[in-house]
């Protein structure tokens, strides 16, 4: 079931990227790990760029990680976000070594750091879908 | 490894006026730049045996055989790399000419950004920006601006650099518009104007971004042995390469987020043109954002990384500068015809034919695309 009145862009998993959305609706952030190598990676892709396997698990991850980089968006370029800048958008730093995009809500924009630590929650959007977000970790 | 050097030439080039609502189609864009290129070289359109249209604006080779009648089309390709598509067009453009494949290509580009759909919208529909779309787009980084603003914040971050040293470049860039009667600004552009623009992604303001425009842009490439029997005088493709980031389809995972694939290609156009950084004239830099210009300064080799920011100050990009950028008014002032229009220039100005904003004595010169994220394109040319 969709919720009709939500408005922003839903992702539309693949089969290789259905187990992390899976588990995101379960409140875990999960990241393959290549069953060869054992080297991470993000995002969701068949091959390992270091050995070229194909085999892969899903590892949880610890979910902390630092800021790497970040910016405030004050103009909205979708409908679906109209009226919600200005908002903090965060380059995150896992702690297992591959980063990803997130929000950072309820941060100071002006106290933002290079290195701030850092960790996931999960916000559910609709029934279906759920994404992660991260706040400061003391 | 001379590669390309010295066996082709830009021999024709042509544009349409620059506007905010064309009132034509793309289609119309495309063929009146094209034919204003091909009347510019010397050349009938039957003589055209090689085009490159840009990839994903709905226009494409075959457009060009019915409307043109040409009868021996012998090759066609596109280079689908964002903003570094024009540049990039002109190293296959090159290849098949330096072999013998064509004889005569045309790379050609046109569009309505400001009159037809606008960024925000069209990039979700891209395949390079499939991965951005599913995980990042949910989450609101959503357009360019947004998703180069965090490789701005983390240069500003390690290297001091500073929005005012963003708004150098937009300024100077202005400035030169100005001396430009098919730019679409007209109007000067201060200092403080550019820090009380309104932020759209910080750190960058809404004067850190190009425009949306109308227009179509073209260029004919020949051998540099028939470039010498046509009309113009021949501008030499010196050297050229493409190059792609690490992590090309999101910017988040890369290796280094402060260095774009132009830190790839320079050190490769530069080993085939057989010339350094201090040897250029006048440079045609991509500048959808100010701080990608200030970015692929460095990964040219310009200065070193990190010393972006100072370069730009000072006047040293400006006309009358070390190193003139941007002379025609850019992707910032002049028009976002995806960079076709920096091509353009460059030839003008290695013609002697830029008009107020000619550099004098221009003999070499560069050209910058960039796009897609990271994807980087640079040739060097000569007279």
């Amino acid at each position: 079931m969709t919720d009709a009145s939500y408005t922003r862009p839903i992702p539309e998993p693949t089969l290789d990227s259905q187990p992390y959305w899976d588990a995101l609706k379960e409140h875990r952030l999960v990241l393959q790990q290549c069953a060869s190598c054992g080297t991470s990676r993000h995002y969701p892709r068949p091959v390992c760029a270091h050995c070229f396997s194909m085999e892969t698990t899903w590892i949880e991850a610890s979910g902390q990680g630092t800021v790497y980089s970040w910016t405030v968006a004050h103009h909205p370029f979708h409908p679906g976000f109209k009226g919600k800048t200005p908002y903090v958008l965060v380059t995150v730093e896992l702690e297992e070594g591959v980063r990803m995009v997130s929000q950072l809500p309820e941060v100071d924009p002006d106290a933002i750091k290079i290195g701030m630590p850092v960790e996931v929650y999960f916000e559910d959007v609709t029934a279906e879908l759920t994404l992660p977000m991260f706040r400061l970790r003391q | 490894m001379n590669g390309l050097r010295d066996r082709v030439a830009i021999t024709g080039i042509g544009e349409t006026a620059y506007t905010r609502g064309s009132g034509k189609s793309i289609m119309s864009l495309q063929m009146e730049a094209a034919l204003k290129a091909i009347a510019d070289a010397g050349l009938s359109p039957k003589d055209i045996d090689g085009v490159i249209p840009y990839a994903g604006m709905g226009v494409v080779a075959e457009d060009f055989i019915t409307n043109f009648g040409i009868e021996d089309l012998r090759y066609s390709a596109t280079t689908p790399m964002g903003g570094a598509s024009c540049v990039a067009s002109l190293q296959t453009a090159a290849m098949a000419v330096a072999t013998g494949v064509a004889t005569h290509v045309l790379c050609v580009v046109g569009r309505n950004g400001y009159s037809g759909s606008r960024v925000g919208s069209r990039v979700a529909q891209m395949p390079q920006f499939k991965t951005i779309a599913e995980y990042e787009m949910p989450i609101g980084n959503i357009a360019p601006p947004q998703l180069y603003a965090h490789m701005a914040r983390r240069h500003m971050e390690l290297y001091g650099t500073t929005s005012e040293q963003f708004g150098h470049i937009a300024v100077t860039i202005r400035q030169h518009a100005l001396l430009n009667d098919n730019a679409i600004m007209q109007t000067p552009m201060t200092l403080e104007e550019h820090q009380n623009s309104r932020l759209i992604a910080s750190p960058l303001r809404l004067f850190d971004c190009c425009l949306e425009s109308d227009g179509g842009t073209a260029v004919v490439v020949s051998s540099a042995e028939r470039a010498r029997d046509l009309q113009r005088p021949p501008v030499y493709l010196m050297g050229i390469a493409e190059g792609h980031p690490d992590s090309p389809s999101t910017i988040t995972q890369r290796t280094d987020m402060t260095r774009l694939g132009t830190a790839k290609a320079a050190p490769q156009a530069f080993a085939m043109a057989g010339v350094t950084p201090t040897e250029i004239d006048v440079a045609e830099i991509y500048d959808c954002f100010t701080y990608i210009v200030l970015c692929q300064i460095e990964d040219l080799g310009f200065c070193d990384k990190g010393e972006g920011g100072a370069f730009v100050q000072g006047g040293r990009i400006a006309l009358g500068g070390e190193l003139p950028v941007n002379t025609h008014g850019g992707l910032l002032s002049q028009a976002h015809i995806v960079g076709m229009n920096h091509i353009v220039e460059l030839v003008k100005q290695l013609r002697g034919t830029a008009g107020k904003a000619q550099v004098a004595d221009a003999e070499i010169g560069l050209v910058t695309g960039y796009g897609d994220m990271g994807d980087g394109a640079v040739a060097i040319m000569r007279r």
